[in-house]
């Protein structure tokens, strides 16, 4: 087996060798996981607090406050959770991917392996936050004696499509954060702007219909609107301009994201 | 058309010694920029000169960041180069010793081959599988318990789950930390961190093996049991390369060395020659010897101030011929009276081995006291050394053992060839510390 080292060399086979620390990546989110809640009193619990609770004020504010329309006759709190989902994992998966270069420097720094499972490894972790929400998202529809539809069987398309639209991003900011610290700051702000902007306490229908081609841009538009059809069982339309848009966004920030990663991922061990 | 026997074969033997070259390194460089702060003396820092300073900076710092390069504080930027036009082969089995001052580039040499950074300039092979040992201890996370830090730390060693699991026993007995398995890494004492992270390492079965000074840290059992494994894992065939600077654990592991200075390639060769070079280049060999800066313990009642070797006519030397006896002067100081005072000399070899030791109170005779500046002679008779540089460790004790001064590796003298030595062949340090003539007698069949 033989490895050329020149500057500037791409490997040919940098694919396969990510297959090959397979095992590394899953041990590295099996790290990432258990660190996250080992000593923590509530630990667990606490991946099932925050989306919960969450859920309550955003339906509180949305709908009895400022009495914004569900879809179709869904439940408010439903439709809210729904799209709660979805922005948690990209919120979590996000950050997290964000700092993780910065946050494993000593491993960077010292061994050799694909940088491409650090960012991965994490996005992982909020899957497992993900699978708990669907468990209150479980409980919550037994409350409201709600049954879903046939719908719900394409989860797992938009759960697939929800984490490749956080690794683009996530890929392109962490290497950005290697090189000029200040993305620490701008990502959280990004997020805090992110759940108001993005049609997580309400419904992506109020927004005029002019608009709202425009408005599909923001990847986490179509994801949530995806999300809520399954869940909500069709009592939602998918708006299919704004899918296509979505999809071609989030293929477009995906592709940027790893050709940034791949191309500063050499000299990250100097920079860091 | 079928190739003809010779041209398969000269073909085979090719590919064959290429298949026996485990690392090639051709014309390596690597740069780093570095930053500096303008010199700044009082009679030009008006603010005028602040302002048109700090634009400049943002200024550079805005295009790097509009050209995407990376931002470097400071107000200049200039190149390092850390490695400069390194180049050698290391063959399938070879054991290489990398050696040379702080800051000569071993370890950024290291880096490259580990694949951890990319190189600047140059080409670099490598035939088999690597495992890199930079640190000890990489990845270990210290919420985790021991048990899972082996799984992990193993992981990023480059080891699979089913081979953690076959050797799991073998590494907890090597640390020797089964009582704590379950306790998290972060109550651990800094010896079983050490441990427990070292074994994990030493379970690697790489091909190539890359060594960084990991040997630095630990207590001396430790530091035998990490020799005594590296030595098995070069036995075993494979390629090491090894970092360090305790030339004693080099020479001993070691049969080839390369010495580094200032990123660049000295020295490629038998380990005791490549030791011997360094040994030469690190420290001054003459009257020259400047003993304020050397390191020193003690109370510091009475010190050494200088040291020379002196010949029959009382001129200082730097140099013996085999064979003959040494006088060496030790010039002290001792700024208010000490009695029954001692001094002592140890003998080392050039990568610090004690070969003999002696103390002025091993005749029987005792000094009364030394006061003030003085100078005391030991002449050492009998010595039978190899050539090459020896060091010494100088001490002056009290009348109760104490450590007035005390002063380690020394450069002392260099011992140069001469007709006592046995003839037709060189007979330095690696062949011996000391030689004695012998004689060999053929008795019938």
């Amino acid at each position: 087996m033989q490895t050329i080292l020149e500057p500037g060399r791409t490997e040919k086979n940098y694919w396969h060798d990510v297959w090959r620390y397979r095992e590394l990546f899953q041990v590295l989110a099996w790290r990432d996981v258990s660190v996250r809640y080992k000593q923590t009193a509530i630990g667990a619990a606490w991946a099932i607090l925050r989306p919960f609770l969450t859920m309550l004020i955003f339906t509180f504010i949305f709908s009895r406050l400022a009495k914004l329309p569900s879809e179709g006759d869904a439940p408010y709190a439903l439709m809210v959770l729904a799209g709660m989902l979805p922005w948690t994992f990209f919120a979590s998966a996000f950050s997290d991917a964000s700092n993780s270069l910065v946050g494993n420097a000593s491993l960077i720094e010292k061994v050799y392996f694909p940088r491409l499972i650090i960012p991965t490894a994490y996005i992982v972790v909020a899957l497992v936050d993900l699978l708990i929400g669907f468990g209150i998202l479980g409980a919550i529809m037994i409350w409201y004696r709600f049954s879903p539809g046939w719908q719900m069987l394409l989860l797992p398309i938009f759960v697939m499509l929800v984490f490749l639209a956080s690794l683009g991003p996530g890929l392109w900011t962490t290497v950005l954060n290697v090189k000029y610290r200040d993305f620490r700051y701008v990502i959280p702000f990004i997020l805090q702007l992110g759940i108001y902007v993005s049609p997580v306490g309400f419904s992506s229908t109020i927004v005029p219909e002019k608009w709202r081609f425009v408005y599909s841009l923001n990847p986490m538009v179509c994801v949530i609107d995806g999300f809520r059809w399954c869940i909500l069982g069709g009592r939602t339309q998918i708006y299919l301009p704004g899918l296509v848009l979505g999809l071609a966004v989030i293929t477009f920030l995906l592709w940027q994201g790893i050709r940034q990663f791949r191309r500063m991922e050499k000299t990250l061990a100097d920079l860091i | 058309m079928p190739l003809s026997l010779q041209t398969a074969s000269l073909l085979r033997k090719s590919h064959e010694s290429q298949l026996e070259v485990a690392i090639s390194v051709k014309n390596l460089f690597k740069r780093y920029l570095v930053g500096h702060e303008s010199v700044r003396d009082g009679s030009h820092n008006t603010l005028r000169d602040s302002v048109v300073r700090h634009a400049k900076n943002f200024g550079r710092k805005a295009a790097d960041l509009a050209r995407g390069r990376q931002i470097i504080q400071g107000d200049e930027v200039e190149e390092f180069w850390a490695l400069k036009d390194i180049s050698f082969e290391i063959k399938r089995g070879d054991v290489v010793g990398i050696i040379g001052r702080n800051g000569a580039g071993k370890s950024t040499l290291l880096k490259i081959l580990s694949r951890v950074t990319e190189p600047t300039q140059g080409r670099i092979e490598i035939n088999g599988r690597v495992a890199s040992l930079l640190e000890v201890g990489t990845g270990f996370h210290p919420e985790l318990s021991g048990r899972e830090n082996i799984f992990l730390n193993g992981a990023i060693l480059g080891m699979t789950r089913t081979e953690i699991k076959k050797k799991f026993d073998s590494i907890v007995e090597f640390a020797d930390i089964a009582k704590f398995l379950d306790t998290p890494v972060k109550r651990y004492s800094s010896g079983m961190y050490v441990r427990l992270a070292f074994a994990v390492a030493a379970h690697l079965d790489p091909e190539i093996l890359i060594v960084d000074e990991v040997l630095a840290v630990g207590d001396t059992e430790f530091q035998r049991k990490c020799l005594g494994k590296m030595e098995t894992v070069a036995n075993e065939g494979r390629t090491v390369l090894f970092v360090s600077h305790n030339l004693q654990s080099i020479e001993r592991l070691c049969a080839r060395g390369i010495l580094m200075s200032d990123g660049s390639l000295l020295y490629d060769g038998p380990v005791s020659e490549v030791c011997q070079h360094y040994v030469s280049s690190l420290k001054t060999w003459n009257s020259e010897r400047r003993l304020e800066l050397h390191p020193r313990q003690g109370d510091a009642r009475a010190r050494i101030t200088n040291l020379e070797v002196v010949n029959s006519d009382g001129h200082p030397v730097s140099s013996i011929a085999a064979g003959e006896s040494i006088l060496i002067r030790i010039y002290y100081f001792a700024p208010k009276p000490i009695w029954s005072p001692s001094f002592g000399l140890a003998l080392l070899t050039a990568a610090g081995t004690r070969i003999l030791n002696t103390v002025s109170n091993d005749s029987g005779k005792t000094i009364e006291c030394i006061e003030g500046g003085g100078a005391i002679e030991v002449h050492i008779r009998g010595l039978t050394l190899a050539t090459g540089h020896y060091l010494c460790n100088l001490a002056i004790a009290n009348n109760r053992g104490a450590y007035c001064d005390y002063l380690t590796e020394v450069p002392l003298v260099e011992v140069v060839e001469s007709n006592k030595l046995p003839k037709s062949r060189v007979y330095d340090q690696s062949s011996g510390v000391i030689f004695a003539t012998s004689q060999w007698n053929l008795i019938g069949h």
